[in-house]
């Protein structure tokens, strides 16, 4: 070999390594400061302060607490307003050059998207973990193997979600204005069709069609029914098939749109 | 490494050609454009704004496709093996590529390991580049928190961080204190003499591609239109100018016609007491100038003679200035106000 470098050729581009390295390098700024995970937190308590006691003279909100009704989703809400947002971070990058230097670099494009898709598992576990601490004295029951199962899905909800977000930057080219306006745009129709403020039950039968087909529906459902310790098979069922498919077209769509990134 | 790929030239790009389209009208950034460069060298990619020298990179990295034409780089085709090109090779963008909310050494870090560094190699490559390139303070501090200076010294930390066999560099000096950037000479040289890289590097800055490089590539619109060493190109793409004083205004007078008779082909003018000769190879007609000036009753008191910059060069091949803000206005007000024509 003429030239000596410090590479070792038969690590580079194996897709396990590089996903792990991907996923390393968007956890470091978490790691050194945790706070901004706290901070955006911010957000759900003040739903659970100031909007959760609204919720005590309505009805539909099943046998338990009002809170027990709420929780479960304030914390779909969390994460799907993180995760939907994610895409931001990468028109950053892509405006500043930092996409480029990992473009050239040999990690293989599906590690830049999976990497990043995967982190979105953590703020996922770590707002449940703060919402549930807050909660905990109240009346709202813990359920530790309902709240564990439930989370689990929302995670793979939620690597799908921060995949299309992904994809959404991709597409955008950059153009921050494209982005926030499908992403809003997007946003609060999923977000009130599911039910997650207020029951869907008790609203006009258009609603009710809508709501059922939007897949985040059956994922608070079954958040619901795991956060109280109800273990409705078909609920779970619904939930996870939900959870999968968001999953599985998301990163189909985000690991196309990185593979044709240039 | 097959013997085939380490004798063979490191780039070779043939009719390479880049058209972007945007609002239906079509900018051809790169036309046609040939280069050869071979393990090892040092090449410097001259040329005015919008020359099409990123968009070159840019297609031998990897990151764009060609809209026509081939490119080989270390060994294997843009198009057909990205990935073995990727690996091969470095990369220091115009852009910033350490991202905003990480802290520089995680980045550097992170680099080193995307390239196959083990994690202790990424972690002491990171801590003696950093030294060495003056962030060893600023290692823990939040990228957007850096100074444009410092992010650029960090841009430059991470393209080195593997130690690639051919680097590319677009404008790496853009941004850096006259003391960083010698810093940043240094290290090309040095990465050259420990891993034998080749490097392609654009710059605005002449006197880097000067002093750099030993081959000079000007492109202009999209293609090469000169490619030499500097010290060629200088000798013939732009003439020496001697400037010779005399006692008074008789004297310079004479000698404008003494000169411009001895000196067919120059370009000569005086102005006042001095008169400015543009010529090819003035510094060895410079001696017997002066003798035969003095023989003839018109001796000369002072004399200057100024050797050709890239700038010249450029301005003669392209018409435009690299310098920033001068254009093509090149003339002094003294100069339109007496030319004697021989
Ligand atoms: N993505 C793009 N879309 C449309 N036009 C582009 C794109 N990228 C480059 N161009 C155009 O192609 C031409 C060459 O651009 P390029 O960036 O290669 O120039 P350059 O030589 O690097 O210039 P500079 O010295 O300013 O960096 C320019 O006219 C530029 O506007
Ligand atoms: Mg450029």
């Amino acid at each position: 070999m003429s030239t000596l470098t410090l590479t070792r050729p038969e690590r580079v581009g194996h897709p396990l390594r590089d996903t792990a390295i991907v996923l390393g390098r968007e956890l470091k700024p978490v790691l050194r400061d945790p706070f901004s995970v706290v901070f955006s937190m911010i957000q759900p308590l003040f739903f659970l302060a100031l909007f959760a006691p609204l919720l005590s003279g309505v009805t539909g909100l099943g046998a338990g607490s009002s809170l027990q009704w709420f929780v479960p989703g304030i914390v779909v809400m969390s994460c799907l307003f993180g995760a939907s947002m994610t895409g931001s971070n990468l028109l950053m990058e892509m405006q500043t050059g930092s996409h480029e230097r990992t473009l050239v670099s040999p990690l293989s494009r599906s590690s830049l998207l999976l990497g990043r898709a995967l982190k979105e598992i953590v703020p996922v576990v770590v707002q449940a973990v703060i919402v549930v601490a807050v909660v905990a004295p109240t009346s709202f029951e813990v359920h530790p193997l309902g709240i564990l199962v439930g989370l689990l899905m929302l995670s793979v909800f939620c690597v799908g979600l921060g995949s299309l977000s992904y994809a959404l930057a991709l597409a955008a080219k950059g153009q921050d204005w494209i982005f926030w306006t499908v992403q809003q745009t997007f946003l609060f129709p999923v977000l009130l069709l599911a039910g997650m403020l207020l029951p869907i039950d008790g609203g006009p039968e258009w609603l009710r069609t809508l709501s059922k087909a939007n897949p985040l529906t059956y994922i608070v459902d079954a958040m619901r029914g795991l956060f109280a310790g109800t273990y409705d098979v078909g609920q779970l069922l619904a939930g996870t098939v939900a959870a999968l498919v968001v999953c599985a077209l998301g990163l189909a769509v985000g690991l196309r749109s990185m593979r044709a990134a240039d | 490494m097959s013997e085939l790929q380490s004798t063979s030239p490191m780039i070779e790009a043939r009719a390479l050609t880049r058209h972007f389209t945007s609002r239906k009208q079509t900018v051809e950034a790169v036309r046609g454009l040939d280069l050869t460069v071979e393990r090892g060298e040092l090449v410097a990619l001259l040329g005015p704004n919008g020359a099409g020298k990123s968009t070159t990179l840019r297609m031998l990295t990897t990151l764009i496709p060609p809209t026509s034409g081939t490119a080989t780089v270390a060994g294997y085709d843009v198009g057909r093996d990205p990935r073995e090109v990727r690996r091969r090779i470095g990369y220091i963008g115009q852009g910033n590529g350490a991202g905003h909310n990480q802290r520089a050494r995680d980045e550097l870090v992170s680099q080193g390991l995307a390239y196959g560094l083990d994690r202790n190699t990424a972690r002491d490559r990171a801590v003696e580049l950093a030294a060495s390139l003056g962030l060893a303070e600023l290692a823990d501090r939040k990228v957007s928190t850096l100074s444009g200076g410092q992010r650029r010294r960090l841009d430059i930390a991470m393209g080195l961080i593997h130690g690639p066999e051919l680097l590319f560099l677009d404008e790496p000096s853009t941004g850096l204190d006259p003391q960083n950037r010698a810093n940043l000479q240094e290290h090309v040289v040095a990465l050259r003499e420990r891993f034998g890289t080749t490097v392609v590097l654009t710059t605005h800055y002449l006197d880097e591609a000067d002093s750099l490089a030993e081959r000079v590539v000007v492109v202009d619109h999209g293609t090469v239109v000169a490619d030499d060493t500097p010290d060629r190109l200088k000798a013939v793409h732009a003439s020496d100018r001697v400037v010779l004083g005399f006692r008074d205004h008789a004297d310079a007078a004479c000698a404008v016609r003494r000169v411009a008779t001895a000196h067919p082909r120059a370009a000569v003018r005086h102005d006042g007491t001095h008169v400015y000769v543009e010529m090819g190879g003035g510094t060895f007609a410079v001696p017997a100038l002066l003798a035969d000036l003095a023989a003839t009753g018109t001796p000369t008191v002072s004399v200057e003679v100024a050797r050709p910059t890239l700038d010249d060069v450029f301005l003669n091949l392209t018409g435009r200035s690299l310098r920033e803000g001068t254009g093509t206005d090149q003339s002094t007000p003294s100069e339109t106000e007496e030319v004697v024509a021989a």
